[in-house]
């Protein structure tokens, strides 16, 4: 990937020599493809962890203060009589996010913070997700103009940042050792990572923690993993279909062609991303609590 | 595709998010939420409970008529009983009274033909010594024939 991002900077100079003539495909889908980060340049190394990404952060807290602030506007008016539309669609929520709650952990303590933490992860991962739905160089032309820098970087959708993903997957790993300790005990726990899953016998014992390792690690990286490379592989879609429009006035005869395949694939795409946004959100949603669930279990 | 920093921000805007809505937006909504279903189960027990009381208040009611017209057919039986029974009397009375005129009637019709009878003697009586006197072209005493025109009268 490193490759990558070093063709991205050596496309970004080389877009700034060839401005007059505009950026070429590559360069456009590159550029987009970088994030705003601390330094104001592309990270070079693949693991750097001086550099933040401004506009990933920017806009997951956006987005989180938007959730936080969707759910209080109906927490505020809460009561027990008759409920409004928008009330009524948030209960709908709270009451499909409890009932999966109460499904798969079994300990009423643990719901308390689990439930609301599994409907702000849902709420807010499908708000970052939903980022995809506005045409991708609305937000990026208009940072460039305010920001002055016809080159600046921007990127919208947080959760097409690995960092954004795992940094929450992350946070549900904290969760499921938290709840492992709290439920079982230090020791019982300590236990269970040598003991299972294949058996308590001094022989096992490293087999069995090196595979308690590997659970972990792979179900944190895939959870963060697989939201990441649904909304990312969204995003390049939705470019290169702005790449296909954008390439409308330049080709002649296959000019209109174009522009119809862009509305088109552009149409359908949306359409059937707006599955993918609140799939990937219910599934983001589900896994933190199956793992958090799984964490209530002993083996 | 790289890793940064970005990635415990993350991870702490995570955290904060979730206390966020776990201490603001969750028990009020959970709150109201239960609230409104015991609301509900309240009211389909009240709504159950009004409709047994329904058709107990409607079996009362079909009972109270019925007794209601039990006691009217009741009612009726002896106000005709005692209609016919006044009827009767009355008639009774009637006839009584009607007999009791006859006889007064019949009493006084006696009465009067007696009186008649007496007039009758009477004129009988001077009819005679008119007849008598005529037969004997001659004039009687009436007074010393008295005992003679006495006997005569009571005969007739």
């Amino acid at each position: 990937m490193s490759n990558v991002t070093e063709a991205a900077a050596n496309a970004a100079e080389h877009a700034g020599a060839a401005a007059a003539h505009g950026p070429s495909a590559g360069e456009y889908i590159v550029h987009h493809l970088t994030h705003f980060n601390s330094t104001g340049h592309p990270q070079a190394s693949i693991i750097d962890f001086s550099i933040i990404n401004v506009d990933t952060l920017f806009w997951s807290i956006a987005t989180g203060l938007l959730t936080i602030f969707i759910l209080w506007l109906a927490a505020r008016k809460a009561t027990s009589g008759v409920p409004g539309r928008f009330q009524g669609f948030i209960e709908l929520l709270v009451e499909m996010v409890a009932d999966q709650a109460k499904g798969i952990i079994h300990s009423d303590e643990s719901r308390k913070y689990v439930a609301p933490m599994a409907l702000t992860v849902f709420v807010w991962v499908f708000l970052m997700n939903a980022m995809d739905f506005l045409p991708v160089d609305v937000l990026p032309a208009l940072w460039q103009n305010i920001s002055g820098d016809h080159h600046a970087y921007m990127r919208v959708v947080p959760t097409a940042d690995l960092n954004a993903t795992l940094g929450m997957s992350a946070g549900v790993l904290l969760l499921c050792l938290y709840y492992n300790i709290k439920i079982k005990g230090a020791g019982g726990w300590i236990h269970e990572l040598f003991t299972a899953p294949f058996g308590s016998h001094p022989v096992l014992y490293p087999v069995n923690f090196a595979m308690q390792l590997i659970e972990f690690a792979a179900k944190t990286i895939s959870h963060g993993m697989r939201l990441f490379g649904n909304m990312y592989a969204g995003e390049l879609v939705f470019m290169l279909i702005a790449l296909m429009g954008a390439a409308w006035g330049a080709s002649g005869a296959s000019g209109p062609m174009l522009f119809l395949g862009h509305v088109l694939a552009g149409s359908v795409w949306a359409i059937f991303h707006i599955l993918i946004v609140v799939l990937q959100a219910f599934i983001f949603m589900m896994l933190a609590l199956v793992y958090i669930g799984q964490a209530h279990e002993g083996h | 595709m790289n890793l940064n920093a970005t990635l415990f921000a993350q991870l702490i805007v995570f955290f904060i998010l979730a206390w966020v809505t776990m201490q603001f937006v969750w028990p009020p909504i959970v709150k109201a939420l239960d609230e409104r279903a015991q609301k509900i189960a309240d009211g389909l027990a009240a709504a159950d409970k009004a409709k047994t009381d329904l058709a107990h208040a409607e079996k009362k009611a079909v009972d109270e008529l019925k007794k209601a017209r039990e006691s009217a057919a009741e009612l009726r039986v002896g106000a005709e009983k005692q209609g016919t029974q006044i009827v009767e009397e009355a008639r009774a009375e009637a006839a009584r009274i009607v007999a009791a005129a006859r006889e007064a009637a019949e009493a006084e019709a006696g009465v009067a033909a007696q009186r008649a009878r007496e007039a009758l003697r009477e004129q009988v009586a001077t009819l005679a010594v008119a007849g008598a006197e005529k037969i004997l072209r001659k004039e009687i005493n009436a007074q010393a024939h008295a005992d003679l025109l006495a006997q005569l009268k009571s005969e007739l």
